[in-house]
């Protein structure tokens, strides 16, 4: 009898915050189809604004900007996905399967468990600092493209070195041991071993990583330069000018695109494991 | 132990081992080294630096940045309107990570209880995958005055009728609590998920009060998950500056605003490394406190 009250009271917290956490996100779909140029007046159904994204970058402004950002912000996530992925995976590797000494393996859990809880604006600042002495030696370190990856790298080593730790910790030393008692050299022990144990890590490890990428404002607002505007800074930008209905419809296809690339790495990792 | 070792089946002696393990470290060490480590060790060193009137930097020791921090000197002259926004960044990170426990709690059983607990999970991590600016845009199309949680809002008496709740504090609090819940209701979740249930039902077999039961018999198990929901939900909500910057205005200020004012148009990069330095040693004590606090839940 109190164990359904409980329940009860269970379930209406939940409603409450699965409301919470997906009405933004609903009505910014919702008013995406709306027939006003702005504000929150319903002026009925029109696709208007969609066809606006999709329409002749030479002709309409909007169509250009919002698809540059949206090259920037996918080449920025797989550039800086494919660094962090590699280097996390190894630091992971490093971290766990070497006999390190007990003050060394403190100060390397240290060294990857600050930097998830860092806040993200001291990465930034820290970087802004970096990059103002660095761009003496090399135009790389420039506000722009190539600087905002090397932002985005140092954010996402550690949650992929994180995750792949994980796994690692759970496959153990067991299979490692047979492959070796059955003479398995270095180089195959890692390729026919290590390796395919280690993949659903490693694509979890990626897929966290690209969408910290996508979902970074701060890293990347600190380190742009004028071409390389990516989505979360150009929605930014434009929100200033008050509630507009076609940021609505670029909002919700990068909602709907980053929820279906999320969805595919999954579904991907679920075929590796059967 | 120089001698020769079996590591993970492999003949090998500690040496090599160790050799081997430096070389996988060293790329990602070397990242983070040199664009978190040491730009951090710098930007501390900068806040003690003075600044020259163009917004650049001179290469004089001073504590002005320090001093204008806590109120008592720099441009400001002595006034606590600095001191009052780290106090404000505090309160509103731990207003933030009450109601984020507050909610995360009972969503945690809630999903521990469901049979689709994967779909629930997922359904939980998803609004993560969005980014904060697009979130926070769209609170700012739904607290507008003329939807629905503005109007219930007015009828209520708790704003004027045809306002936008917008900007406000109970707007920025909306948003960064549910910018933050994600993150306390997973740790919550897999703890809960592991809930040695017969200590439950005996608390409630010997009569214990529901808050009883809580405190005595669910608390104590669910410590480490609550102290990783606790960490990663106040030490980023310190440093939050989108949801201020968007759902309230010049009055709601934290300190992740002052930063990005300091860098941007106020131009005096000494001050603001000396307000990202507040946070580099906010983020190390809190972490510290949360390995101790770990540690002692092991030793229990």
């Amino acid at each position: 009898m109190s164990n359904r009250r409980y329940g009860t009271a269970l379930s209406a917290v939940a409603s409450l915050v699965f409301a919470l956490l997906y009405a933004p996100l609903f009505a910014v779909a919702v008013y995406s189809f709306n027939r006003a140029e702005k504000g929150s007046v319903w002026a009925g159904f029109s696709l208007r604004w969609y066809l606006q994204i999709v329409a002749d970058p030479e002709v309409s402004r909007r169509a250009f900007e919002v698809r540059e950002a949206a090259l920037n912000t996918l080449l920025l996530g797989a550039a800086s996905t494919l660094i962090a992925t590699i280097l996390g995976t190894l630091l992971a590797i490093g971290i766990q399967r070497t006999p390190w000494s007990k003050r060394a393996a403190r100060l390397l859990d240290a060294a990857i468990d600050l930097p998830v809880v860092t806040p993200d604006i001291v990465f930034a600042t820290a970087l802004l600092v970096a990059f103002n002495v660095l761009r003496y030696v090399s135009p790389w370190f420039n506000p722009g493209l190539p600087a905002m990856i090397i932002g985005h790298v140092t954010l996402q080593i550690a949650f992929v070195a994180l995750i792949v730790r994980s796994r690692l910790v759970l496959i153990g030393a067991t299979l490692s041991e047979a492959a070796r008692d059955l003479y398995a050299t270095s180089a195959y022990h890692f390729r026919r071993v290590t390796l395919p144990l280690l993949w659903p890590a490693i694509v979890a490890g990626g897929t966290l990583a690209f969408t910290l990428s996508l979902n970074d404002f701060v890293i990347s607002f600190f380190t742009c330069g004028p071409g390389s505007v990516t989505l979360p800074i150009y929605v930014y930008h434009s929100q200033m000018r008050g509630l507009r209905t076609d940021l609505f419809a670029v909002s919700t296809l990068f909602v709907l695109g980053t929820i279906g690339l999320v969805l595919t790495a999954e579904q991907l990792t679920r075929w590796r494991r059967d | 132990m120089s001698g020769h070792d079996v590591w993970y089946g492999d003949l090998t002696t500690r040496r090599s081992l160790l050799t081997r393990g430096g070389l996988l470290i060293a790329g990602g060490l070397g990242w983070l080294a040199a664009f978190l480590l040491i730009p951090c060790t710098v930007l501390i060193g900068v806040a003690f630096l003075e600044r020259d009137p163009d917004g650049g930097l001179t290469w004089t020791l001073t504590l002005e940045s320090l001093l204008r921090l806590v109120g008592l000197g720099g441009t400001d002259g002595v006034s606590g309107a600095n001191l009052f926004i780290l106090l404000r960044s505090l309160a509103l990170a731990l207003v933030t990570t009450i109601a984020c426990l507050f909610l995360a709690y009972p969503v945690a059983f809630f999903i521990a209880r469901a049979r689709r607990r994967t779909l629930w999970l997922s359904l939980i991590i998803v609004p993560l995958c969005t980014n904060l600016v697009i979130r926070t845009y769209a609170w700012k199309l739904l607290l507008s005055a003329r939807l629905p949680p503005a109007q219930i809002a007015s009828w209520l008496g708790w704003a004027e009728p045809g306002r936008d709740l917008i900007p406000g504090w109970p707007a920025v609090i909306v948003g960064t609590t549910t910018a933050c819940l994600p993150f306390a209701v997973v740790p919550l979740y897999i703890n809960v998920d592991r809930l040695d249930w017969s200590i439950v039902e005996a608390a409630m077999d010997l009569y214990a009060s529901p808050a009883r039961v809580f405190r005595q018999a669910i608390l104590p198990q669910t410590l480490p998950g609550l102290s990783v929901a606790v960490l990663l939900t106040l030490v980023p909500t310190m440093g939050m500056f989108v949801i201020t910057d968007m759902l309230g205005g010049a009055k709601h200020w934290l300190i992740g605003n002052l930063i990005s004012h300091q860098f941007g148009p106020g131009r005096n990069i000494p001050y603001g490394a000396a307000l990202s330095m507040v946070l580099i040693l906010f983020t190390t004590l809190c972490t510290y406190a949360y390995r101790r606090q770990q540690r002692a839940v092991e030793l229990l």
